[in-house]
């Protein structure tokens, strides 16, 4: 580990390629981040499923991809397809959760992605797949900072996704009803929006989100049927730190979890990468504590 | 008054049953072993996610330090735990163990995995439970994952090939009758502990704590070292689970026996809502109704088991959330003591203005 | 007479809302203080001011004279110094007896306290109590089925049997049916005498407020517009401005 530490000080080049592409991924992160923050303040949920809808999207990328479609439109196919699972999702179970406790949304959305897993596992296999985009790597610094152009196109991808569903957001009917019912449901049923439509939809939303992301993950790095969990760990660590509807704080936060999760891989080695975010969930949700505690508060 | 007898006569009916059960369904020895373990984890999962209200996905880093630290013990009063991990059946070295070296192993074994356990709790909880509600179980969830995954990456215990608790010397036979009994007396201990603890303020305390914990804090109550409390007593027990169950399973798996949030992790939580979240007798009924299932219905679900266990889930928290001694509590409030007394006291208010 | 409760130069604001403007005030031991002000003028964000609910943004508080503004809640109440709240808060799922029981003083009780099984003196004290709120053949009900009125007076009973040196109270009356109003007075006074509790008063109820504070302090928009004992406030003319102002 320390030797790993003395190779990045004494080749900062090297840490620049790790930081760099941990850039790449975290856009993606910010991404399914800000579809979790979505349901999370609209619907009062916390949407353990997220990851799952994340290898899901990649599911669909993989599949395209083995009957010689070209992957890259698994995006808004997956989008398309997982919009209607989040949809159905919503119609048969997440409904009835709606106005429960956090916990129980937590546990029931719990039980679906145990579901999804074993589901995904049984019909794609348990091994590691890829989607081939067939691009080329790029290389800086004479070759010493290689960034694969799939990277770099998820990266620009998922950031004018992210701008897309902002400028959705402020500007389409559907937005404007999400973020009323957001601010307070009983006022915008008064004002007669449905908000049982705007929650499906929100939730068919995210799952939307992920779906992309997922694809995009599909292409540019690897996906396992039960790698979902990590990606629902980091949506909401960084939605933790960022806060609700922070946009500029989600974006920052994903970024930067994905260059400390690509250092940390480094210096700890891959084998502990996991190990890593999830001990790095548990002291964010810590020192968030131990900063509110110092204003007497605490994370509620 | 005939209820105190009715209640000490179906006692001693579950203990005779529980004695003569494995000479009678020797066959299913080890599936009863089990039970007796998921009715530790059920009661233990309830102090803290039932009585207290503090839902944990996490409760498996206690089971799989109480598994690691006994197996640890057990091999490491002998000989050097790295070497026996490296050999691993083969190598240079024969690893015995006789009579008195196992049984000294387990002896000392078991209390300090408790005791490691009930310490990481004691540490874990000062840090996370003075957060609320759902992100201590997400926090939970973290700290279940990280620790299978650092056992996964330890080479001293085993790292991801795990470790093979000591074989016991062959004079003693087969020793699953012997670890039955043993998981049966864990089990009655931890429910005559905790029927205990519930006759106490201390149960008052947390069910304060679950219903409105502003209120008790600013009734001057300490909440976070009684959340803490809790938990150590729940991650004491759980320890000692978990060095049974190693020892039961004769191999420990970092990620899918220790530290095994998938299964047991899970198992816990369904089990304790099955059976009723927050009462005595709801999570051993939640156990036992969970591992009859289960038993009988696994072996059909191959492939699909967790499909099925992710339905079951859903459907009792969004149908059933009160469990069965809950809906019974709902049923017949009457006798759950749950009653208007009448003219047990002049009311003075009424008294005064009516 | 001693002063038991020393706020000087308080403010507190949320966001852009500054709820508590500087404001200093005192509340003599074994007294009853009101504290009255239309709606939103700031006198619940004072009361969790003062319990440590949140940090304030400036001043001290000091209780029997010891600075308590950057205690925690829990620490605060250990002093003696309990907050009943205006949306009642009880434990929904325990029964009467049981809320009670567990509301016993915590001064200077350890963890170690807590494992013990039965305390006859307590459960008749807590007894006592309940029939002292008129709760008595309630006591074994869960306390989430009471009424709103009934909680309050649930919430009354359980601040009671902190045995605080200091009690106040946010709005003890309302939601009580008008002919119990007068019985609750009573208990308020009788717990100030037999018990020696001073009381810090919240009310909207002009009739009950004047029938019993000495003292009463009157807030609106945030800032404390007058003082004084019940027949001076009630014919201030600002006082009457606010409230007709604010209605
Ligand atoms: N937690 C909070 N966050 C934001 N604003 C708050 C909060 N608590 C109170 N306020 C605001 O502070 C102001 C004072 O509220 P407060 O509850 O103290 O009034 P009050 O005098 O108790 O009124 P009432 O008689 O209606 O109970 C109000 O404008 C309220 O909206
Ligand atoms: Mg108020």
């Amino acid at each position: 580990m320390l030797d790993n530490i003395q190779i990045l000080v004494q080749a900062p080049v090297i840490t620049l390629d790790l930081v760099l592409n941990g850039l790449l991924i975290g856009a993606i992160f910010a991404l399914a981040a800000y579809g979790m923050a979505l349901v999370w303040g609209v619907m009062n949920i916390i949407n353990i499923t997220q990851g799952e809808f994340v290898i899901l999207g990649g599911y669909v990328a993989v599949v395209m991809g083995m009957y010689g479609l070209p992957p890259l439109l698994g995006v808004p196919v997956a989008a398309i397809l997982l919009f209607v699972l989040g949809w159905a999702l919503y119609h048969t179970v997440i409904f009835r959760i709606v106005d429960r406790d956090l916990f129980t949304s937590v546990l029931a959305t719990f039980g679906i992605s145990i579901v999804l897993q074993q589901l995904m596992n049984t019909v794609f296999g348990g091994d590691v797949q890829i989607a081939d985009a067939g691009l080329g790597t790029v290389l800086l610094m004479d070759g010493l900072v290689a960034l694969a152009e799939i990277k770099l196109l998820a990266f620009a991808l998922a950031a004018v996704l992210g701008a897309t569903l902002v400028v959705f957001l402020k500007r389409s009917r559907l937005g404007q009803a999400i973020r009323a019912t957001a601010q307070n449901a009983r006022a915008a049923r008064v004002l007669g929006i449905d908000t049982d439509r705007v929650y499906a939809a929100t939730y068919g939303l995210n799952a939307a989100i992920c779906g992309a992301c997922g694809a995009l993950v599909a292409m540019a790095y690897t996906i396992h049927p039960y790698l979902g969990l990590p990606y629902t760990i980091r949506s909401f660590m960084i939605v933790v730190v960022a806060g609700l509807g922070n946009l500029a704080g989600v974006i920052i936060a994903g970024l930067g979890l994905g260059a400390a999760e690509n250092v940390a891989g480094f210096v700890l080695g891959t084998q502990f990468q996991l190990a890593f975010v999830f001990l790095l969930l548990v002291v964010v949700l810590v020192w968030r504590n131990w900063r509110l505690a110092r204003r007497r508060e605490y994370l509620k | 008054m005939r209820a105190p007898y009715a209640k000490f006569a179906g006692y001693l009916a579950i203990l005779l049953v529980g004695l003569a059960a494995p000479l009678l369904f020797s066959a299913y020895q080890s599936q009863m072993a089990e039970l007796w373990l998921f009715i530790v984890f059920a009661l233990t999962w309830d102090l803290v996610g039932g009585q207290m209200g503090y839902n944990s996905f996490g409760n498996v880093v206690f089971l799989g330090i109480g598994m690691y630290a006994c197996a640890a013990v057990q091999v490491g009063l002998f000989y050097e735990v790295s070497t026996y991990n490296n050999a691993r059946g083969g190598g240079a070295t024969v690893f015995t163990f006789d009579l008195g070296q196992y049984l000294e192993g387990l002896a000392i074994g078991l209390p300090v995995g408790a005791v490691l356990a009930a310490i990481a709790a004691a540490i874990l909880g000062g840090l996370v439970l003075g957060m609320r509600g759902h992100y201590f179980a997400i926090c939970t969830l973290g700290l279940g994952i990280a620790a299978g995954q650092i056992a996964n990456g330890w080479e001293w215990i085993g790292a991801g090939s795990g470790m093979v608790p000591p074989t016991p010397p062959a004079a003693l036979g087969d020793l699953s009758r012997f670890y039955y009994f043993l998981a049966m007396a864990l089990a009655i201990a931890t429910f005559l502990v905790l029927r205990w603890l519930y006759t106490t303020r201390f149960r008052l305390a947390i069910n304060a704590i679950r219903d409105n914990e502003d209120k008790a804090e600013s009734m001057g109550l300490k909440t976070t070292r009684i959340k803490v409390m809790a938990w150590v007593i729940a991650a004491f027990f759980l320890g000692i689970a978990g060095g049974l169950l190693g020892n039961l399973k004769r191999f420990i798996d970092p990620i899918d026996t220790a530290f095994a949030g998938a299964t047991f992790g899970v198992w816990m939580v369904l089990m304790a809502i099955l059976g009723g979240k927050g009462t005595l007798w709801g999570p051993v009924i939640g156990a036992a109704v969970f591992q009859v299932v289960k038993e009988t219905t696994w072996t059909y679900l191959l492939g699909w088991q967790r499909v099925a266990l992710g339905l079951l889930i859903v459907v009792i928290v969004v149908f059933f959330p009160q469990g069965i001694m809950g809906y019974f509590r709902e049923r017949f409030p009457a006798r759950f003591g749950h009653r208007v007394e009448e003219a047990a006291r002049p009311d003075r208010a009424e008294e005064t203005t009516g | 007479m001693s002063t038991m409760l020393e706020v000087e130069n308080v403010s507190k604001s949320f966001g852009g809302v500054r709820a508590n403007r500087s404001i200093s005030l005192k509340v003599e031991k074994g007294r009853i203080v009101g504290l009255i002000g239309p709606n939103g003028s700031g006198k619940t964000t004072l009361f969790s001011s003062i319990v440590g609910t949140h940090p304030i943004d400036k001043g001290t508080i000091r209780f029997q004279e010891q600075e308590i503004s950057h205690l925690r809640v829990a620490e605060i109440a250990r002093l003696g110094l309990i907050r009943t709240f205006q949306q009642t808060r009880i434990y929904g799922r325990m029964t009467c007896i049981e809320n009670m029981l567990i509301s016993t003083s915590q001064r200077g009780g350890s963890l170690v306290n807590l494992f013990q099984v039965h305390n006859p003196e307590r459960e008749k004290q807590a007894e006592d109590l309940l029939a002292f709120v008129g709760l008595h053949a309630k006591r074994k009900l869960q306390a989430g089925s009471l009424s709103f009125g009934q909680q309050k007076l649930l919430e009354f009973a359980m601040a009671l049997m902190n045995e605080p040196k200091m009690l106040m109270l946010d709005e003890p009356t309302a939601g009580i049916n008008p002919t119990l109003i007068n019985g609750v007075i009573d208990r308020l006074k009788q717990a100030n005498k037999e018990f020696a509790v001073t009381l810090f008063v919240i009310e909207h109820n002009m009739n009950v407020i004047m029938n019993m504070a000495e003292h009463i302090y009157c807030l609106a928009h945030g800032e404390l517009l007058a003082e004084g004992p019940p027949e001076q406030v009630r014919n201030d003319r600002r006082v009457i401005d606010a409230y007709l102002g604010a209605h």
